[in-house]
């Protein structure tokens, strides 16, 4: 790879050593992927839950928080991704104090190196959203897979450790979804059917997902006949990058990289492959439970808008949670803030249900919180979730928000 | 015994050996791994309870979340980790977790799908800075 003089001092290790581990990661990453060089990013977003970090990744983040200060720093405005802890309700939730304790010596590591403890993953909708052709070093994949496709940024897949090297330089490898000529669309999907709920819009971004391949492929998608909006797009981008692997999607005539088929493909060069109802019911119907006794309803992955609180607080208004089922709803500090100002969070909380800010279910000791509560049938809208939950032991169920809250309520899945 | 090689692209990680698992299925250290255990704990996944520990692992591709970058540094400190994870097509967090654990990986091989070029149970010697993997079998 070409480096320019300011890399190769880094590199050489005569800005520090964080900068120097940076730069070699990253040149580890970039001639994988047979990059020419490096781009400057903008921002960068490091996903760094203590699960995923265990005691390993932790000692590493706090040994390069423990260089002086100029070599610590990041360079670029840098953010966080969800933590595994809501201080406020952890005891509640039966997380340990080893857990807590875990988080605030990642908070203390992340914070000394100037890195602001946003702990969202819809920092696209609520911290600062990327404009089109701004170049990023984002984690999560939901985010990434927004930011590229609903705003036209470019950004790769950014793990906590490449994210945390683009912070500390400034840049990252230029492969991938860098070059324009990966942003071209490989699949062609034509919809026979429409959308209609949030979940909906998860089901049809995993169906698309599980079918595009790899990270490497593109789907271009026709056939949406109404506007969706950003929670729309939110659930429909998290559920394809999770089923998928996929970092970019088009819909013509909506998103910005694609007014026209003709502009992301040659329409002649792709096969058209339909989807319809009775794919999305078979989606649905594969997680199943009808009937099951409910241990949990969660909102969460990816955290909900101001919107989504205010949806679901009209749905709990008068009512209550069945007493042996819990109903969380997770959002990010800054939602969070709003909701409780606006009334929300009281309104939803007086049904029984919880509302738990800067952490996402499945990064907080998912498994840990089940086996401590007994949790086992999990009912959710989001389909991102009930991909990654049945790893950790749960029995999920798809459905949308109205049958959810209407499930937890009588403490089956109806 | 039969021995042959297959070519791929440059790899990452150390020279390792070890006893193949094959599946055509997909990987994710988030979604798929009870990391405590060291096994495959998605019930959909075509490995779920088989131990992928100290093996050569082949995927078809990677799958899922960003954690796998962090994750994969993690089992292997606590040495309950695969040797060596080979794809057909590997996604960008899988790389830079294998970057930062020094585990060894390798995609991109010459000679087709590498879910169907190795079978588990197969003896693998993985030479990722020669893009090179020798396989013993019988």
């Amino acid at each position: 790879m070409k480096l320019n003089d300011q890399e190769q001092a880094m590199l050489n290790g005569e800005m520090g050593e964080p900068r120097r581990w940076s730069m070699e990661h990253m040149l580890q990453v970039g001639q994988f992927f047979d990059a020419d060089d490096f781009v400057e990013v903008s921002q960068a977003h490091i996903m760094a839950d203590t699960e995923s970090l265990g005691e390993a990744g932790i000692e590493f983040l706090e040994r390069l928080a423990n260089f002086p200060v100029d070599q610590r720093s990041v360079k670029i405005p840098m953010i966080t991704d969800p933590r595994g802890i809501d201080f406020c309700h952890y005891k509640r939730l039966k997380q340990t104090d080893l857990m807590a304790s875990l988080e605030q010596r990642t908070i203390r590591a992340f914070e000394s190196m100037g890195i602001v403890m946003t702990n969202t993953c819809i920092n696209y909708q609520t911290i600062m959203p990327p404009v089109r052709g701004e170049h990023l070093a984002f984690g999560d994949t939901g985010v990434v897979i927004y930011c590229n496709s609903v705003l036209g940024a470019y950004s790769n897949f950014e793990g906590g450790p490449s994210a945390l090297a683009a912070g500390l330089t400034g840049r990252t490898p230029r492969y991938g979804l860098h070059l324009d000529k990966n942003r071209r669309a490989t699949k062609r999907f034509q919809l026979q059917w429409q959308p209609q709920s949030l979940s909906d819009w998860g089901a049809l971004g995993a169906v698309i997902g599980a079918r595009s391949g790899s990270y490497w492929d593109v789907p271009v998608i026709q056939g949406i006949e109404s506007q969706p909006g950003s929670d729309e797009l939110k659930h429909f981008g998290a559920a394809m990058a999770s089923y998928g692997s996929i970092p970019l999607f088009h819909l013509v005539g909506i998103t910005p990289e694609a007014p026209e088929l003709a502009t992301v493909c040659n329409p002649q060069m792709l096969a058209v492959e339909s989807i319809s109802e009775d794919q999305i019911d078979s989606f649905y119907g594969q997680y199943g439970g009808r009937g099951d006794k409910l241990d949990l309803v969660v909102f969460s992955a990816p955290q909900l808008s101001l919107m989504e609180l205010q949806s679901l607080a009209s749905l709990l208004d008068g009512r209550k949670i069945h007493p042996d089922t819990s109903l969380l709803a997770v959002t990010s500090p800054a939602v969070a803030a709003d909701a409780r100002r606006a009334g929300f969070v009281e309104r939803i909380e007086s049904s029984g249900a919880l509302v738990l800010e800067g952490m996402c279910f499945y990064q907080s000791y998912a498994r840990e919180m089940g086996e401590a509560n007994g949790w086992k049938r999990l009912m959710t809208n989001s389909a991102k979730l009930t991909n990654i939950i049945g790893g950790y032991g749960y029995q999920p169920t798809l459905s949308d928000m109205e049958n959810c809250v209407a499930s937890a309520i009588a403490g089956e899945v109806v | 015994m039969t021995i042959f090689e297959l070519r791929c692209h440059i790899g990452i990680g150390p020279d390792v050996s070890g006893e193949a698992l094959v599946t055509d299925d997909n990987f994710s250290a988030r979604y798929d791994l009870d990391r405590i255990s060291g096994t495959f704990s998605r019930p959909q996944h075509k490995l779920a309870g088989l131990s992928y520990v100290d093996k050569i692992m082949v995927f078809n591709t990677a799958k899922g979340g960003v954690a796998s970058a962090w994750m994969l540094h993690e089992m292997a400190s606590r040495q309950i980790a695969p040797k060596a994870l080979l794809f057909n097509s590997v996604n960008p967090i899988v790389t830079q977790g294998a970057a930062l654990a020094n585990m060894s990986m390798c995609d991109r091989f010459d000679d087709g799908d590498v879910t169907k070029l190795i079978t588990s149970g197969d003896l693998v010697q993985v030479y990722p800075s020669q893009g090179r993997v020798v396989i013993e079998r019988g």
